[in-house]
């Protein structure tokens, strides 16, 4: 058994979900039979490998390189755009007061 | 059961030119199409009308008055319910976003409609596209045109099933894990995922950002070739997307295949491959031969490893993306006494099993003294099975498997182990890994009478040479070998 009942309650406070008491048990199982194909993963030998943090063709993979050459990041033009759809966002927001949205309390005197 | 013609783009085009029809009047066709169909097949979650007919009004007047029409004049189209368009409920199949109404469309929305699309409405998908089959999606299955008791794949299955069926020309879906080929297998149709940041990605809700990709569904590749035209290209709203030219994809499909290399691997026709599409897949193969390609046996070793690096990759980078529906901004909000407990009602509330295990799983996978172990090693995993394709593709020009281990599976048959579902996307979830384009294209049905999809990749912005191998397979009378 690779994950614990308090793994999962401690995992699900940090996603702010609130499970249910009859879920807990269900996704323990379900997850410790996932993690324990995912551990799958441990029997490659990555010691000498890049992890692939970007999906732009680039040179770095291996022996044949991608046709493409690593692309600069393309950046625009360092012009103000304004943002035009704040009033409709506004209008449908779950509690709205013109320009802030509203939530329970979080500051107490 | 409908005896309605298969429309495509081209007829759709000639139709409108000799008067035979007018664009109102196809979309009226179309939305009494779906009214038929519909109710059995549940692909649509969201109609718009209004929209359509207005768009179908500016097309015709430009008929009478003489002017060009513009590539998809009149066609009428369908979207998956993950891309945003401006005014008509979006829902990603959750009921977390029941009552959201994006404020803008995404780009390639507005780029489908500027080119004269008619858009009849929002298809049904997997929760935050987050499935295999369809069957998590908040507003019930979507069933297959070609077997109602059995599943139209997933996570566009509603995409897929209307083009199947007849409710509309084409539609787009997104592709994260094979989102848009397995349900193109399962429903027999052409299905293509292109490159990562081929095509915009600007107003797409997102699932796992370093995968998703947007990409069309059609009854022929002539018609799939004429979509990517339009919604491939630059977007600087969009900072991932490409500046690479957009190869003239109809001028390209119709070049001589005689030649190509076809690479067949051999880690993709093991245990678990159902044998009738083994031997569909092994006869398009041979019908390429018969056409001139050659092909060239492959080995790609970290084939296996590609779903375990998918769900950890995938979860980790839905955890964060979903971190946003927190009843704040937009969608539903469950009253809570507290922030912490409101987030949290929410959520508990607005999400599914499937998005919570995610969620769940994902989270577990960057949490502290896991990382490591879990999130780390996969992205290195995942340059390993991205250097088996750029290994493969200094020998060959594409590379041909089937798309998925069976035909479509029936409803209910996997709902209960999540791990079988995941096996679903095994050939599918390595070319999205990898970042390049990928097809599935019909290659004959089961004795069952259940369609079987074949796979072709690509390297890196090589849209045109699968386009081009695939519809000469078409000529050949592939998709019904």
């Amino acid at each position: 058994m690779k994950i614990s009942r308090e793994d999962v309650l401690r995992v699900a406070q940090l996603a702010h979900l609130d499970l249910a008491p009859e879920e807990v048990e269900t996704y323990r199982g379900q997850l410790d039979e996932i993690l324990a194909y995912i551990g799958k993963l441990q029997e490659l030998d990555v010691s000498n490998v890049e992890p692939m943090t970007q999906m732009r063709p680039r040179n770095a993979g291996g022996a044949s390189g991608a046709r493409v050459a690593e692309a600069e990041p393309e950046l625009r033009d360092d012009v103000v755009i304004p943002c035009t759809v704040a009033d409709a966002v506004l209008a449908k927001a779950p509690d709205a007061a013109k320009p802030f949205f509203r939530v329970p309390k979080v500051i107490e005197r | 059961m409908s005896a309605s013609p298969t429309w495509t783009i081209a007829g759709v085009r000639e139709a409108l030119l000799t008067k035979k029809t007018s664009a109102r009047e196809l979309a009226k066709d179309f939305y009494a199409r779906i009214e038929r169909r519909n109710p059995e097949l549940n692909a649509f979650l969201a109609l718009c009308p209004e929209r359509a007919y207005a768009q179908a009004d500016r097309v015709d007047a430009a008929i009478t008055k003489g002017q060009a029409l513009p590539p998809l004049a009149g066609v009428p189209v369908a979207i998956k319910d993950v891309i945003s368009t401006q005014g008509v409920r979006t829902t990603c199949g959750s009921k977390i976003l029941e009552t959201y109404t994006p404020p803008y469309d995404a780009t390639s929305i507005e780029r489908l409609e500027k080119a004269g699309a008619v858009i009849l409405g929002k298809t049904n998908c997997d929760e935050f596209a987050m499935g295999s089959s369809n069957e998590n999606s908040a507003y019930g299955p979507v069933r297959n045109p070609a077997d109602l008791d059995r599943v139209p794949g997933g996570s566009s299955g509603g995409s897929a099933a209307a083009v199947a069926a007849g409710l509309a020309v084409a539609s787009l879906g997104t592709d994260t894990g094979g989102s848009i080929r397995q349900p193109g297998a399962y429903c027999g149709i052409p299905a293509l995922m292109p490159t990562y940041g081929r095509v915009s990605r600007y107003g797409l809700i997102a699932f796992a950002s370093s995968l998703d990709r947007i990409g069309p569904f059609a009854n022929t590749i002539t018609d799939a070739a004429t979509v990517m035209s339009i919604i491939a290209g630059h977007d600087s709203n969009d900072s991932t997307s490409a500046v690479d030219g957009v190869p003239d994809y109809l001028a390209e499909i119709e070049k001589p295949i005689a030649g190509l290399r076809i690479g067949v691997p051999e880690d993709y026709f093991g245990a678990g491959l159902d044998a009738e599409v083994k031997a569909k897949v092994l006869a398009g193969i041979a019908l390429l031969e018969n056409l001139g390609c050659k092909r060239v046996p492959l080995k790609m070793p970290h084939t296996g490893y590609a779903i375990a690096t998918y769900y950890v990759i995938a979860t980790a980078e839905a955890s964060s993306n979903l971190a946003r529906y927190d009843g704040v901004r937009f969608g539903l909000r469950v009253q809570g006494n507290t922030l912490m407990d409101m987030y949290r009602k929410t959520r508990e509330r607005g999400f599914g099993p499937e998005v919570k295990r995610r969620i769940m799983l994902g989270t577990y996978a960057l949490s502290s003294g896991y990382y490591d172990a879990y999130y780390l090693r996969a992205q290195k995993v995942r340059s390993l099975i991205a250097r088996d394709f750029s290994n493969a593709f200094e020998k060959v020009d594409v590379i041909l498997t089937p798309t998925a281990p069976t035909p479509a599976f029936k409803l209910g048959e996997k709902t209960a182990d999540p791990l079988e579902m995941y096996l679903a996307d095994i050939y599918t979830v390595t070319g999205s890994l990898a970042g390049i384009p990928g097809i599935s294209v019909p290659c004959g049905k089961s004795a069952a009478g259940l369609p079987i999809g074949m796979q072709v990749f690509a390297t890196h912005f090589g849209e045109a040479r699968i386009l081009q191998l695939v519809r000469a397979f078409e000529k050949a009378g592939g998709f019904v070998i």
